[in-house]
């Protein structure tokens, strides 16, 4: 529930808490979905892909395969020779080595993990062509694999790139110069080596891409978060000029950041649509979607916290091993920039500083995954947070509360050297402690302990960098994405009056055709239900940069606001001509164009585009048609925060974790529509929830997937999953002129801290100190055991490890003890 | 789902399937239910050449009492049995299979000839003594529970036999205690014990227990059984006996827990059981 209230007189259709017009075909089957769209004579793919992690390619035989009935061609990598370019990698950091290996969509002469593409069979149904797959016999030879990064990183290890001699991709900082000097000055300082483990983006709808070439034109049907980004990329590698090459996605069902990526798969049906002269589509099982869609998070995080004994936080420093995998898929290395971006949390630290090591392994890429590196940045920060007050004996809130940066600070410029633009970060956590009672529970945990029952509470105070834009900020001179980051719109008013929004964003699940309605309708003076919002087609519409990082309100809903307005002020100056008044007099209200004190003199949108597309009697100085467009690069990113609690209850027979409550608290400006940022948040912390419980990406030391399947690969269910007791603050960004930040990441940046924290909470009696995720019920039970010391023999996971190594007395006075937590 | 090619019959006589399957020859699979063989045939794991589709042969679900137990045909869902309070243990283990959904699907018989050591009904018939039906060629045998499970998703129905029913004893009489540990509620079981206690004057006059997934087949806690027979069912005798659980097992362990862990978890979950039978907990 939400206690926010706006008053009366600013109500219009933003703000409204409105049901998503998205949803009446989705939930009644009439979603159109790559799969659905079906074109005639089209031919199937299926993927063979490497059994092996690491191995040469000593020969492919195709021959039985071509003679199956059904199978039209078999394409390996030497096919494909004529792409104008690999698979792109879009960072490039000024001044940085970074070491990227041609990632051909087809595998040239060797695989670099299991899964990796190695040849296609197209044939006539989909039945025949994975059983002509079986039927194409790939001899490999083996070499020898690495799976763990550390051990990549050390001397002797098998290379995954023979070519660079070296397994690091590249090494890159952001922070203070001074860091070692102010962690040598800090009186406490706590180290904790910390471990976000490798986890999947598991979007209910597969990928999937279908591709149509005719008269010299391709069309891509392809189940995307990135249409724009993809049209680009492919006229590169294809040779398609873009004004011939159009990217469609449609209905997507959801991404998670795993489908912010051009995909082999992608390049490869449109290379053999063109070549075959057939439509070529290809859905993707859930097992090649464990096994060759991008993972996410895997970095071990080497953290130093100074700071004083009265709690006054003063370095933190962070070392990053970064996993990236085998190939640098689009924005892989730059993960761990993300992190770095939000390493200050929410906190006025004077010193800063983050080193990120990246490193190649025979695993897949890791890219995006909700929240890209900034859950990594949050989790680590909470945890250590809550790790420092218990060093120095004070209160985690406390020391939080100690910490912030206050509200009249901002905007605020940080350690890292970034502008936060607004924030109240006592304000949230004021009202989360409203709602979770903390001193009843402290009196409920403490009876609960006497009858052996182990609750414990958590919290994270989080902040966040969204709103994937300033291009002077990420772009080939500043950061080094070889690209801009802003977003555009086109607003047109039909010659009827009702509205389309042509937005430059392509949502997956996010509700942009709700939020993107609402802000058009209060600009416009009409109905929310006379919009239509289209999206996720290049030939639709301006050029756009897609969905993705919290950015489609903040930029796109911005792009949207101002294309409006510049409509409705072509609309106004209309209206003023027609009623004989001044431009400026004319306000929108109740949905008409009326001279201000004069409601009697007014028209409805309508009746105003009657006369710009029938233009008789409008000014001579005015273009007729109504219809504008808009591409706003904002000046910085924006920057949500709030604050989330969980109750835990541990079974310390068994280690299960449950969650019992949870409480979010988020502020991302002014609410467009109250239950998307719900929906947000809830699926947001269901996320974080899975990866700190349940989800988990395993590789064996071979570099084989134990994790091929969701039987294995445990993704929450409702039954996982608590009620989610959501409430808000709204403290507007100066970034856009809405004031808004993005949510659609919040919820999974905020929460696996406040899981761990309150599992640490939980068993503290027991003496447990620490803990790594993911907490599955045996690393819960062994951390008991290793804190009750008696642990007996070897440890089943290699949580243990960092227990023993860091979960008591890692933290000390003066300068860091080099053997406790230093990075390797 | 893309399994590999199969030929499909549904025969409507259980003369015409078990024929059917012995014609077929070695690579006919029954198809009941189908959650557990499709799944496999989807990763192509299994890949049968023909499938034989009990769903039209008639007479082989219901449950129906039968000499002061039940006989439930083998075709029997497992909501069915869920929803027959009176199957006591049985109906409470059905109830905790994966979900509402496969519960709906799934079959008593699928699962028993399944002989998956994760399931949760072979322990159940395992501890009830009870035993199943099946028809081949030759005619009828009965299978004891005791003799049905031979090793991991290994029974001792013949190839070209047919699991008509099962003959599930009633555990009235008997305190009943359910446990099963799972990642998520619709996992399969990572450890299970069911536990039936016939209690006289606190004292354990009879006690039964099953395992789930403590070794490639499910197993009688023979062990615990013998230290809690003839005791005072109080906390402290049930916590002992409770600590013999891992005796004699062979728990395969997997990428959330090893075979150590699983032990464990046996202890925990028995003496939680057997309070629970015993009204204790």
């Amino acid at each position: 529930m939400t206690t926010v209230e706006r008053p009366a007189e600013e109500r219009g259709w933003v703000g409204q808490a409105l049901r998503r017009k998205e949803d009446p075909p989705l939930i009644t089957g009439m979603g159109r979905f790559v799969e659905d769209v079906v074109l005639p004579r089209t031919l199937w793919m299926a993927v063979i892909r490497s059994p092996e992690a690491h191995a040469r390619i000593v020969s492919i035989d195709a021959s039985a395969a071509r003679e199956r009935p059904g199978v039209a061609a078999v394409f390996t990598g030497e096919d494909l020779a004529d792409l104008g370019a690999p698979l792109p990698m879009i960072w490039a950091p000024p001044g940085v080595e970074m070491r990227t290996p041609e990632h051909w969509p087809l595998a040239r002469g060797a695989v670099k993990h299991v899964g990796d593409p190695v040849a296609v069979v197209i044939g006539e149904d989909r039945y025949a062509v994975v059983d002509a797959a079986e039927d194409v016999i790939v001899e490999y030879e083996p070499l020898p694999a690495v799976v763990d990064p550390e051990a990549a990183l050390e001397e002797g290890s098998p290379l995954v790139w023979e070519e660079f001699g070296t397994n690091v991709t590249h090494e890159w900082g952001l922070g203070s110069e001074d860091i070692e000097q102010a962690l040598a000055e800090a009186e406490v300082v706590v180290e904790r080596r910390i471990v976000n483990h490798r986890t999947a983006g598991v979007a209910i709808e597969p990928r999937g891409a279908l591709a149509d070439w005719r008269e010299g034109e391709l069309t891509l049907w392809s189940s995307t978060q990135i249409p724009h980004v993809t049209k680009f990329v492919l006229s590169g590698m294809l040779g398609i000029p873009e004004d011939r090459l159009r990217v469609i996605a449609p209905d997507v069902g959801g991404g998670f950041g795993s489908k912010l990526n051009v995909y082999a798969e992608e390049a490869i049906v449109a290379w053999c649509a063109r070549r075959l002269n057939r439509p070529v589509k290809w859905i993707e099982s859930r097992t090649e979607n464990l096994s060759a869609t991008t993972h996410g998070r895997d970095q071990i995080d080497y953290v130093r916290m100074g700071g004083t004994r009265d709690g006054r936080i003063t370095a933190l420093h962070t070392k990053i091993v970064l996993d990236c995998g085998g190939y640098q898929q689009l924005l892989t290395p730059f993960m761990g920039v993300f992190s770095a971006c939000v390493m200050s949390g929410c906190y006025a630290i004077p010193k800063v500083r983050t080193d990120v090591i990246g490193v190649f392994t025979n695993k897949v890429a890791t890219d995006a995954v909700r929240g890209a590196g900034r859950p990594e940045a949050t989790h680590l920060i909470e945890v250590t947070v809550d790790q420092f007050a218990r060093e120095i004996g004070m209160d985690p809130l406390e020391l939080r509360r100690k910490n912030f940066i206050p509200k009249e600070n901002f905007p605020a410029e940080v350690a890292t050297g970034l502008v936060y633009d607004s924030g109240d970060y006592h304000g949230t956590l004021d009202k989360c402690l409203e709602h979770v009672g903390l001193e009843q529970f402290r009196g409920e945990q403490e009876e609960l302990r006497k009858k052996g029952v182990y609750r414990g509470v958590g919290f994270s105070t989080y902040m966040e960098m969204c709103g994937l834009a300033p291009s002077r900020i990420v772009g080939p001179k500043g950061v080094g994405l070889q690209a801009g980051f802003w977003e555009s719109a086109t607003v047109r008013v039909h010659p009827s009056g009702s509205v389309t929004v042509l937005t430059g964003t392509s949502p997956h699940g996010q509700g942009h055709e709700t939020s993107f309605s609402q802000i058009a309708a209060d600009l416009l003076g009409v109905s929310y239900d006379d919009v239509e919002v289209i999206h996720g087609d290049t030939n639709a519409g301006p050029h756009g940069m897609d969905t993705y990082g919290s950015r489609a309100l903040a930029v796109g809903g911005e792009a949207v606001a101002r294309a409006a307005t510049k409509v409705a002020d072509k609309a106004k100056r209309i209206a003023a001509h027609l009623l004989e008044a001044a431009p400026g007099d004319i306000e929108i209200r109740d949905g008409r164009y009326q001279v201000r004190g004069s409601p009697e003199a007014g028209m409805p949108l309508s009746d105003i585009c009657a006369a710009a597309y029938v233009p008789e009697d409008i000014p001579v100085d005015i273009e007729p048609g109504l219809e504008e467009t808009s591409f706003f690069d904002p000046e910085n990113f924006v920057w949500p925060f709030g604050a989330h609690a969980c109750v835990v209850e541990v079974d310390v027979e068994t280690g299960e974790v449950d969650v019992v409550r949870w409480v979010a608290v988020d502020d991302c400006g002014p609410a467009i529509n109250p239950t998307l940022i719900e929906g947000q948040v809830h699926g947001g912390v269901v996320h974080a929830i899975g990866q700190a419980l349940y989800e988990q990406i395993v590789y064996d030391s071979d570099g084989q997937l134990t994790t091929g399947t969701l039987v294995d690969y445990a993704l929450p269910t409702a039954a996982e999953v608590p009620d989610i007791e959501t409430d808000r603050t709204e403290t507007p960004s100066p970034v856009n002129q809405l004031g808004v930040k993005g949510v659609g990441e919040a919820g999974t940046i905020a929460a696996t801290p406040a899981i761990v924290n309150a599992v640490i909470d939980a068993l503290s009696p027991l003496g447990v100190t620490f803990i790594n995720m993911p907490l599955t019920p045996m690393r819960v039970l062994e951390a008991i055991d290793e804190a009750r010391g008696r642990g007996t023999g070897p440890r089943a996971t290699e949580q243990a490890r960092e227990v023993g190594e860091h979960g008591e007395g890692a933290a000390g006075s003066g300068p860091a003890q080099p053997d406790e937590g230093g990075a390797p | 789902m893309i399994p590999p090619e199969f030929e499909y019959v549904a025969p409507e006589s259980l003369d015409d399937a078990i024929r059917a399957l012995s014609d077929g020859g070695a690579d006919a699979k029954l198809l009941a239910g189908g959650h557990s063989l499709l799944p496999l045939m989807k990763v192509r794991l299994a890949a049968p050449s023909l499938l034989v589709d009990l769903r039209r042969v008639p007479g082989l679900s219901g449950i129906e009492p039968h000499n002061g137990g039940f006989r439930i045909g083998a075709m029997t869902h497992h909501a069915d049995v869920q929803f027959t309070p009176a199957l006591g243990l049985a109906s409470r283990a059905a109830s905790l299979i994966a979900d509402q959904q496969v519960r709906n699907r799934g079959t008593i018989g699928g699962s028993l000839a399944h002989a998956d050591p994760a399931a949760d009904m072979p322990a159940v018939l395992l501890a009830l003594e009870g035993e199943v039906t099946v028809r081949g060629p030759s005619g009828d045998r009965s299978i004891a529970a005791a003799d049905l499970f031979r090793d991991f998703l290994t029974t001792s129905i013949e190839p070209d036999e047919v699991l008509t029913e099962v003959l599930m004893p009633s555990s009235e009489g008997w305190g009943v205690g359910y446990q099963k540990f799972v990642r998520r509620a619709e996992d399969w079981a990572t450890v299970g014990v069911c536990a039936l206690v016939r209690a006289n004057e606190g004292v354990c006059e009879d006690v039964r227990v099953g395992l789930t997934h403590m070794a490639g087949v499910p197993l009688r806690a023979t062990a615990v059984e013998a230290a809690l027979r003839g005791q005072p069912l109080d906390s402290q005798h049930i916590a002992q006996a409770a600590e013999n659980a891992a005796e004699g097992t062979d728990p395969p362990g997997d990428v959330n827990a090893t075979p150590e862990y699983k032990r464990r978890l046996a202890r925990v979950l028995c003496r939680r059981a057997l309070e629970e039978a015993a009204g204790t907990g």
